[in-house]
């Protein structure tokens, strides 16, 4: 007699997860496999709404045999990895700067963590005005008689090496990457670091083998999000980059949206690759980065 | 000696430390300042530092019923109160469910809802396009707005799910127990527990539409106009000025949440997660 009731309330309580899941699980597959699928679909000309009713691989054949889309897939992963890099490294640097109490703590933890609610929009025109050619950097050397005119100013923005767009990465996510490495570091404390320090360790050597093991796992998932982020975002080299290569989601848009009907199977197929290759990405990654964790 | 030697090295490193803070904030401050500069400015030419006349037309017309930016704010009020609301309706739900219980099939769920933080918006949002097309979504607010759920709801989930799981369920019991319904026990058991994570997983799905750029561009067809775009078309158009103007607006949102929230966001909280997106 007690076995039955158990059962059937498992059932029930089975029942009611999946369905305080239901709303949200419908939304996201709806929408975002939806979207996938009907993508993946175009990208094989395989329209039937329009009399496409043969499934083909021309779409690949034609943006691989593209320099162009090559150029501008090398030129994505380039600045996705420096970016996440640069600012990972001085995420932790800023971490633990920020680590120890000091007077005025709170108002300059207040500045640090300013610009992770500001769009990377914004930060992307402020570089513009800021590192461009007759920006303010640009007009501070002239003042300083380094520069004579705007063309002796580096070229930081629309540059062959995306530095205008690093240089935004860098900015927006260092807060991002270092709020969430300062949370580690505080609420793990300074014992184990002491401990080693007592037992002779250096400086050096305790941060090495002590405190960067114990913050790896949140510096990786959070350079995680920085990097899926940095591979597929379109307006911040839409306005700092050059216009060929253009970064890899700037060049799908482009084709999209492109009067020739005939690249939007194209378009769909630098989709596919995007979604693809940062989802391989961060896979790679994470393997990669699961056995530093552990040691 | 030694003792000498060890104060004389820490007031090194604390003259280090504070060099080190100071570069940080103005690298981290800097970009901001040529916005509030040209936003006040008249004229600006290089190579002068400062500009040479000022001026507050940039923003009068900011603020005029003849530009676009009224209409523009409150589209994009609009649509990220919708977008709030939907995300928390639906994702609290999903958050307790992943926070509270242990399920066959739990990580398949976690990974398609952690799929669209991941998966690059734009490569979804081109597919989503034809889709809406066909259903008559695409080129309105309404399609904008649902369009925003792939970046926010998973965001709301995940919160909730922090949430959650720092939960004791047992409280609920026990309300029941005493005799209190189902509803009185979510009023005053439940969303008390939650209320102050709830409020800053919405602050920030709030943010996340808010600030969302390209899925607007493609799925609004250049019919629904929010303030980034606005925003990007006054930038690449060289009206610096009022460009700027808009930044200021643009930003104030958001650093009012950052300061309700500041406290919140202290721990290693779920809520911090999702700003990558932002």
């Amino acid at each position: 007699m007690g076995l039955k009731p158990r059962l059937s309330e498992r059932g029930a309580q089975r029942l009611r997860i999946w369905l305080l899941l239901a709303p949200a699980l419908s939304v996201i597959v709806v929408l975002f496999l939806g979207g996938l699928v009907s993508g993946f679909l175009r990208s094989l000309n395989y329209f039937p709404l329009i009399g496409l009713n043969d499934p083909n691989l021309d779409a690949y054949r034609s943006i691989f045999g593209d320099d162009t889309f090559v150029d501008s897939f090398i030129l994505t992963f380039y600045i996705a990895f420096v970016s996440t890099f640069i600012a990972s490294v001085l995420a932790v640097a800023a971490a633990v700067l920020l680590r120890p109490a000091f007077r005025g703590k709170r108002f300059v933890q207040f500045l640090f963590s300013l610009n992770l609610t500001v769009p990377h929009l914004v930060g992307a025109i402020g570089v513009l005005y800021l590192f461009s050619q007759s920006g303010l950097l640009s007009r501070l050397t002239a003042a300083g008689g380094l520069t004579d005119a705007p063309s002796d100013f580096p070229a930081l923005v629309a540059d062959p090496w995306a530095i205008g767009i690093i240089i935004q990465y860098v900015w927006k996510e260092v807060p991002f990457i270092g709020v969430i490495v300062l949370a580690i570091l505080l609420s793990v404390g300074e014992d184990y670091e002491s401990v080693a320090r007592s037992l002779g360790a250096s400086r050096w050597q305790a941060f090495r083998n002590v405190t960067l093991p114990l913050i790896m796992p949140g510096v990786v998932s959070a350079s995680i999000i920085v990097f899926a982020f940095t591979f597929g975002a379109f307006e911040i080299p839409f306005l700092l980059g050059r216009t060929t290569p253009a970064a890899l989601p700037v060049l799908a848009f482009r084709s999209y949206t492109n009067v020739d009907l005939a690249a939007r199977p194209e378009a769909m197929a630098m989709a596919m690759v995007i979604t693809f290759l940062s989802t391989l990405l961060v896979w790679a990654y994470l393997s990669l980065t699961k056995r530093y964790v552990r040691t | 000696m030694t003792a000498v030697r060890e104060s004389a090295v820490m007031g090194r490193a604390g003259v280090g430390r504070w060099l080190g803070i100071a570069a940080l904030l103005t690298f981290l401050v800097l970009p901001l300042v040529p916005l509030v500069i040209w936003s006040v400015a008249f004229r600006w030419v290089y190579p002068d530092i400062l500009p040479s006349e000022y001026s507050g037309r940039a923003w009068s017309s900011v603020f005029s019923s003849t530009n676009d930016v009224l209409g523009a704010t409150i589209d994009t009020t609009l649509v990220a109160l919708v977008v709030t609301v939907l995300s928390v309706l639906i994702g609290v739900p999903a958050g307790r469910a992943l926070g509270l219980h242990e399920f066959r099939g739990k990580r398949l769920v976690e990974l398609l809802i952690l799929a669209p933080i991941i998966v690059p918006g734009l490569a979804v949002a081109l597919g989503i396009h034809t889709l809406f097309i066909r259903y008559g979504l695409a080129n309105s607010l309404v399609g904008v707005a649902i369009v925003h759920l792939i970046p926010t709801l998973p965001y709301m989930t995940l919160v909730m799910s922090g949430v959650f799981a720092n939960y004791d369920a047992d409280y609920e019991q026990q309300a029941r127990s005493l005799g209190a319904g189902v509803i009185a026990t979510q009023r005053y058991v439940t969303l008390p527990a939650i209320f102050p994570g709830l409020v800053v997983g919405a602050l920030f799905t709030f943010l996340i539409s808010w600030s969302q750029y390209v899925l607007t561009l493609l799925i609004g067809g250049g019919q629904v106009v929010t303030l980034p775009l606005l925003l990007f078309n006054f930038a690449r158009s060289g009206e610096n000025a009022i460009a700027g103007a808009l930044s200021v607006i643009f930003v104030v949102p958001g650093i009012i949440v950052l300061a309700l929230s500041n406290r919140y966001l202290a721990g290693e909280d779920a809520a911090v997660g999702g700003i990558g997106n932002l």
